[in-house]
């Protein structure tokens, strides 16, 4: 028996979330006195797993999983959780785990709880905090079947080392037709630009910024932090930005260490996106604004001054820094 | 081409959030009730389906009586009938195993439920019925069509978007972008005239088990004040940043 967590790579390499859902599995494993067994898809070696705790990587060396595939990745967990007998699983709230998470709850029967924001208060009942009501609020869950699927919110346990010395093994799942029945056909991805679900520092602006002509200065910023940009509602509905950029309540959430928010309000539903972001930075012309209420640190200011200020300062900061 | 829309009630974007019996039940007073948005952009593409590619759509909530009027909305909107399974929606699972039961018994073709409720924000409804009914599963869809059995869909990713084909049948998990906001619908008098004819069948539960239960909520701690920082003494915002808060 042990604690299974799945660590997400890309292209080989573990991202910074698969060492955070490994420090909290090991936290469990502790609680539960197991240990911690991770499962990875393509992954060229164990990485810094054994740095967070993790005992063994069952390694799914399969070309046709190179590309997430809900489908296949659900099955391909379960049956190593089957294998190694977890009582407790861990992935993390990413939308890929998400969309995987409801899968695999179904595959093993274990009860499954999103959004965890802490280590099980208690293992027995198994009881965890998650975010509910888009950050508005939080719950004490309890999981009442012999398994259970924990999904860990980001940035919200950190990263915690315990040294451990990691084997890697490969594991060859058997998986068939119905595990892709969902197929690929293109991916369009802009591969140098910082995600916003990945992204420590997000800089994102609203209807302060008058047209999306002026986003330029936006995305310097971002640039100099090497931020992602993000938005608010009524620009990607306006056409300036994406929709992929929007934050908030019907947008993406933010989990980010820092997020700079530029000539937007702050109504409830942006503030929703957001809370889990640990420090707000607000520059807002109007002093009233409410985002300076659920803010750390504001400036009172016209954007189109203080941007391209604050842009020379950081460049400065970084050179001096360097 | 059978088309089932997932309707789930919550609170609107604006509700106060507060909590009675001793943080227990979520406080509905004063709250009002609307169409989870996830779901309203799917019960709006639902539309676009039966307008321009003959299906039929029937729409469902788990839960008491009081959902009704969300549902009477979907009519309003066009759904041709409403279906409410009638039982809290206390847990996911207990929701996607009652869902699970009207589409197995409905010989739905695609189920088109939101990526997650604003409510509880599980995120597990739609991927679970899935899962139960063998149904493929897209998840964060942002765009759809369908042709014979098969559906091409688009979904979201981190950084980007993905085009993907799918066999029938079909759950999504969908969510802003699978219809223009500007298209999304509002009932008109003779939608809602028409909605108080159309079937609103109230079914029984299967009585499915549970298997998470919410054992007490809390509220964040609140913030403390916020430290504003002159507009020309930007060098005092890099240094907090980069010595209190250690974000940069
Ligand atoms: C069902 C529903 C769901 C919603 N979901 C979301 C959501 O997920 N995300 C979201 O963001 N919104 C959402 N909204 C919309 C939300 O209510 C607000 O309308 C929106 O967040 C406002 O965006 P904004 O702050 O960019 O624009 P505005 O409200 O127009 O605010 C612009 C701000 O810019 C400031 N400003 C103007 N000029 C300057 C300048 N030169 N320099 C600096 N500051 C300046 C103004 O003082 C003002 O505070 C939702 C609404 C509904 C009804």
């Amino acid at each position: 028996m042990s604690v299974l967590v799945y660590t997400e790579s890309e292209n080989g390499a573990f991202k910074k979330t698969a060492y955070e859902v490994a420090s909290y599995a090991k936290g469990i494993a502790d609680m539960l006195g197991t240990d911690v067994a991770a499962i990875s898809f393509n992954a060229t070696d164990a990485g810094e797993l054994g740095t967070y705790g993790v005992s063994k990587l069952h390694n799914v060396k399969e070309s046709k999983l190179d590309k997430f595939n809900a489908g296949a990745y659900a099955d391909a967990i379960s049956q190593a959780a089957k294998a190694e007998d977890a009582k407790v699983i861990v992935i993390s709230s990413s939308a890929d785990s998400k969309y995987l998470g409801s899968l695999l709850s179904v595959h093993l029967d274990a009860g499954y709880v999103s959004n965890v924001v802490a280590l099980p208060s208690s293992a027995d009942p198994f009881t965890v905090k998650r975010s509910v009501f888009t950050n508005k609020a939080f719950s004490n869950t309890q999981i009442s079947t012999d398994r259970k699927l924990v999904g860990l919110s980001k940035n919200a346990y950190g990263l915690k080392e315990n040294p451990t010395d990691c084997t890697v093994a490969d594991f060859a799942p058997s998986l068939n037709g119905d595990d892709f029945k969902v197929e690929v056909q293109s991916v369009d991805k802009a591969t140098d630009k910082v995600t916003i679900a990945d992204a420590e520092i997000v800089v994102s602006a609203g209807r302060g910024m008058k047209g999306p002509e002026n986003w330029g200065m936006i995305e310097e910023l971002a640039d100099v932090l090497g931020a992602a940009t993000a938005c608010s509602k009524p620009v990607s509905d306006m056409g300036w930005r994406p929709h992929g950029e929007h934050v908030g309540q019907t947008g993406k959430p933010v989990a980010s260490n820092l997020y700079i928010a530029i000539g937007i309000s702050g109504a409830i539903q942006h503030l929703a996106g957001i809370n889990s972001s640990k420090v707000k930075v607000v520059i807002n012309t109007d002093p009233e604004a409410p985002f300076f209420k659920a803010a750390d640190y504001g400036v009172v200011g016209d954007a189109f001054e203080v941007v391209p200020a604050l842009i020379e300062k950081l460049k400065a900061f970084k050179a001096a820094n360097a | 081409m059978k088309i089932l829309v997932c309707i789930s009630h919550v609170p609107d974007t604006t509700s106060k959030i507060n909590f009675t019996d001793d943080n227990t039940q979520f406080d509905t007073n004063g709250v009002q009730f609307v169409i989870n948005p996830n779901d309203e952009f799917g019960l709006t593409r639902a539309m676009w389906f039966k307008e321009k590619q003959n299906a039929s759509v029937d729409v469902v909530t788990v839960g008491g009586a009081e959902v009704e009027p969300t549902l009477r909305k979907a009519l309003a909107i066009g759904a041709d009938q409403a279906i409410r399974v009638d039982t809290p929606a206390v847990d996911g699972y207990a929701v996607a195993k009652e869902l699970a039961d009207v589409v197995k018994n409905g010989g739905y073709d695609l189920v088109i439920a939101g990526r997650e409720s604003i409510d509880y924000n599980g995120g597990m409804v739609p991927g679970m019925v899935a899962a139960m009914t063998g149904s493929s599963f897209v998840n964060t869809c942002i765009s759809l069509e369908i042709d014979g059995d098969t559906a091409t869909a688009t979904r979201e990713i981190d950084g980007g978007k993905e085009t993907v084909k799918a066999s029938l049948p079909l759950v999504i998990g969908g969510q802003k972008g699978l219809v223009e906001e500007s298209d999304l619908r509002i009932p008109n008098m003779r939608g809602i005239m028409m909605a108080r004819k159309k079937p609103l069948d109230v079914k029984a539960s299967v009585g499915a088990s549970t298997e998470t239960s919410t054992v007490s909520f809390e509220k964040p701690a609140p913030k403390g004040e916020v430290t504003l920082v002159d507009a020309d003494n930007l060098d005092k915002l890099i240094d907090l940043l980069h010595n209190e808060a250690k974000a940069i």
